[in-house]
């Protein structure tokens, strides 16, 4: 059996794959947000929160994603960095403006919520400002990127700062245990189970594979543009060299 | 749900959905762009190039 990442590491097989690959994954997202969405919708209004508790179902995945996109880039800048491999450097390229909108996404939805329940847009509590920095680094990243003329040195250099970037992770993971924040503490991956009840559990969690589904399209439609454009890229020098 | 976009809460809920389905549709729209501008340019530079290895008549 071929390990999936070293299959995949091949261009043109990558190619293959992500041709159909890409448009199914789309497919399940579009099925697993409208069934999210209507059961989402149809919930009733929490005891507490009323129909804000509704923002939850954009917000939270919004913030799962922002963190999970962040790993797939990390994992990438790794593989290209240790392994040079050109399709492990467009995948972390093609995963951060994704990682940038599902975090900015995150933050806004998440504005939009505090302000009828905190009665402030924004509070500099650790999970909001950890989160901003890791706004941050994905902006960095692609101003890095976009900075350095030479393809080489720009994977390097943007693949040191997606490693660096790691370290803000566990800090946007556990800094509503670490230190007193105004944002709640984890309700669904924690230990001893959900403390949410059914009726928004499974509407979130549907929306969460949504949105996962979602990106992964979106990567694998992004990866095909970068070897797109490092081919039409080589052709060119071919041109101007004959 | 009827109260979902006009109860007390309305202002907060349909801008977060609003934002959300924008942004959605700006990553859907910047991300197949992107690879069929580069995939257009590739079949164009290969396409010159077939054309210029033929002989001429």
């Amino acid at each position: 059996m071929i390990p999936a990442p070293a299959f995949l590491a091949n261009p043109e097989r990558f190619m293959a794959f992500s041709r159909w690959a890409a448009p199914m994954f789309g497919a399940i997202a579009l099925l697993l947000a409208a069934v999210g969405l209507w059961l989402g919708f149809t919930a009733p209004d929490d005891y507490q929160q009323g129909a804000t508790v509704k923002i939850m179902f954009i917000h939270v995945p919004a913030a799962w994603m922002s963190m999970f996109v962040y790993v797939c880039m990390g994992i990438a800048s790794f593989l290209a960095l240790v392994f040079r491999h050109a399709l492990a450097d467009a995948a972390a390229q093609a995963a951060a403006p994704l990682g940038a909108a599902f975090t900015a996404l995150a933050l806004i939805t998440g504005s939009l919520w505090g302000r009828p329940m905190w009665g402030a847009w924004w509070v500099w509590d650790a999970r909001l400002t950890s989160v901003l920095v890791l706004f941050l680094f994905y902006l960095a990243y692609m101003a890095l990127r976009a900075s350095l003329d030479d393809e080489t040195k720009a994977a390097r250099a943007g693949a040191i700062l997606a490693l660096v970037g790691l370290v803000n992770l566990p800090v946007v993971h556990w800094s509503v245990t670490w230190w007193n924040t105004l944002h709640q503490g984890a309700s669904v991956f924690r230990k001893g189970g959900s403390t949410l009840a059914p009726v928004f559990l499974t509407p979130l969690l549907l929306m969460g594979l949504a949105y996962t589904s979602a990106f992964g399209a979106l990567w694998l439609v992004r990866i095909r543009g970068e070897v797109w454009r490092k081919r039409a890229e080589a052709a060119a020098l071919r041109a101007a060299r004959a | 749900m009827a109260d979902l976009f006009t109860g007390k809460y309305a202002a907060f809920i349909g801008p977060a959905y609003a934002i959300t389905a924008a942004t959605f549709a700006a990553m859907i729209w910047t991300s197949l762009a992107y690879a069929r501008r580069w995939r257009k340019r590739t079949e164009e530079f290969n396409a010159a190039q077939a054309a210029a290895r033929e002989p001429q008549a």
